[in-house]
Parts: structure tokens; sequence; C-alpha cells
């Protein structure tokens, strides 16, 4: 993506914009516990964060991440669902049982909340590399057919 | 052997059809699902899980497994994507590389 995206209005709202959406992005990841929400819209708001940022900058935009980083941050994110699941398997229980989980609590319940809490990071984390990754691979390859015009 | 096949799918629609109406209504408070299962997960879902919404209870902890592969398969479709477009070497065709050397 080498020009910048839109007028100069554009560019300005969505500059305002970006960081709002960044930290709505959170709050739904974090909020989703206690009401509407959850990973998935969480990494899908996170994930617009950045993409406008490389609408408006290109190349030079701040939260640029490579194909090759955000490929792998999608297995990160995966990964950490699953370690969570392992985390309580090694302290005895079943795979994914949170009240196995290796911290201190007082109820089970609050465990629960805390295993909800890290698979939910995990998924937001996956999704946000995935749409990211394919907005990559799109202008990559809309890239290399203008060059080669 | 096509009459067959045609036939075959014919009773097997008016089978579907036909079994469609036994099924129960949503909502109906005497089917099986609504007598079992979503009676616990209203009641207990707070004190098991920890978190005061339902679904994300459901979700992540009773149905937590469901929810991993959900994940893994978005992980995949991303990666397929990727595979798929982002390689140099499978979109342009080599004809069309010499006429431009």
């Amino acid at each position: 993506m080498k020009k910048p995206f839109g007028g100069i209005v554009l560019d300005t709202a969505f500059r305002i914009i970006v960081p709002f959406t960044l930290i709505y992005g959170v709050y739904v990841l974090i909020f989703g516990e206690a009401g509407p929400g959850g990973g998935f819209q969480a990494g899908a708001l996170l994930s617009i964060g950045v993409v406008l940022s490389r609408l408006i900058m290109g190349d030079h935009a701040s939260f640029n991440i490579s194909v090759k980083n955000s490929l792998v941050l999608a297995g990160v994110g995966t990964f950490i669902y699953a370690a969570t699941g392992w985390l309580a398997m090694l302290n005895g229980g079943n795979f994914l049982d949170y009240s196995y989980l290796p911290f201190k609590a007082e109820h089970t319940n609050e465990l629960h909340a805390l295993g909800i809490l890290f698979i939910e990071i995990g998924v937001t984390i996956c999704v946000m590399m995935t749409i990211i990754n394919i907005l990559d691979a799109v202008v990559e390859r809309g890239d290399e057919n203008g060059s080669a015009k | 052997m096509r009459g067959l096949v045609t036939v075959l799918l014919a009773v097997i629609t008016g089978m579907f059809c036909s079994f469609v109406t036994y099924l129960p209504f949503i909502g109906d408070v005497n089917s099986a699902p609504n007598q079992h299962v979503t009676p616990v997960y209203i009641e207990r879902s707070v004190q098991d899980t920890g978190s005061p919404n339902i679904v994300t209870g459901l979700l992540a902890d009773y149905r937590g497994f469901d929810t991993m592969w959900e994940t893994t398969v978005m992980f995949l479709a991303g990666l397929t994507v990727v595979m798929l477009l982002s390689s140099s070497t499978m979109g342009r065709r080599p004809e069309k590389e010499d006429e431009d050397a």
C-alpha cells in the first residue's frame, strides 16, 4: 500500500478515531465477561484500529505489523488458549478445567473468571492478527499486480 | 440410476418435511433441553464460572473446548489466505514474465 488513503478530511478523522477504537477494543475484551462482547469482537475492533492506521499512513504506520509477525502472533493467540488448558491439566485437572489453574483465589469461580480472561486474550490476539494477515495478503497481491503492469 | 436417485431424494425430502413437525417449538418449556440443561446453566453459571454473563460463561467455560477449535479454525483460515495470496511465485505466469523481459 503505497499511496495514502482518502483526502485530508478522512485522514484527520481516522487519526482521531483510531485511538478510541483501540481503547474500545480493550474495553470490550475486559468487559466481555460481564456484558456483551468477548474475544472475537475485541479482536475485530483492535484489528480495525491497525487497519485504519495502515490505510492512512501506508507502510509508515506506527502500528504496522508485517505478515510474518502477524502470522506468528495469530498462532501465539491460539497457543495461549491451548496453554491455559494445559496449565490446568498440569496442575491435576481436566483439560480447560479452570478450577485447577495454579493461582491463589478464595473461590473457584474467581479462578474460572481468570481462565476465561486468559482464553479471551488468546482469542483476541488470534482474531486480530488473522484479520491483519488477510488485509496484508490482499494488499501485497495488489501491489505485486500493480508493479508488474 | 438417475431416476432412482431422484426418487430417493424425494423420499428423504418428504421424510424430512414430515418429521420436522414433530420437533419441539422454540421456547417450549417441556422440550428436553429446556428441562435439563438450560435451567442448570441459568442457575449455576455465576457460581460456577464467576462471570455474570451467561453467554460468556457458556462459550468460554462450559463449551471451552468448542471455542478453542473455533479459534483454531480462524487461525487456519488466515493461514490459508496468506498461503494462497501472498506467495510471489504462484500468482505470476512464466510466459508473461518472459514477455516483460
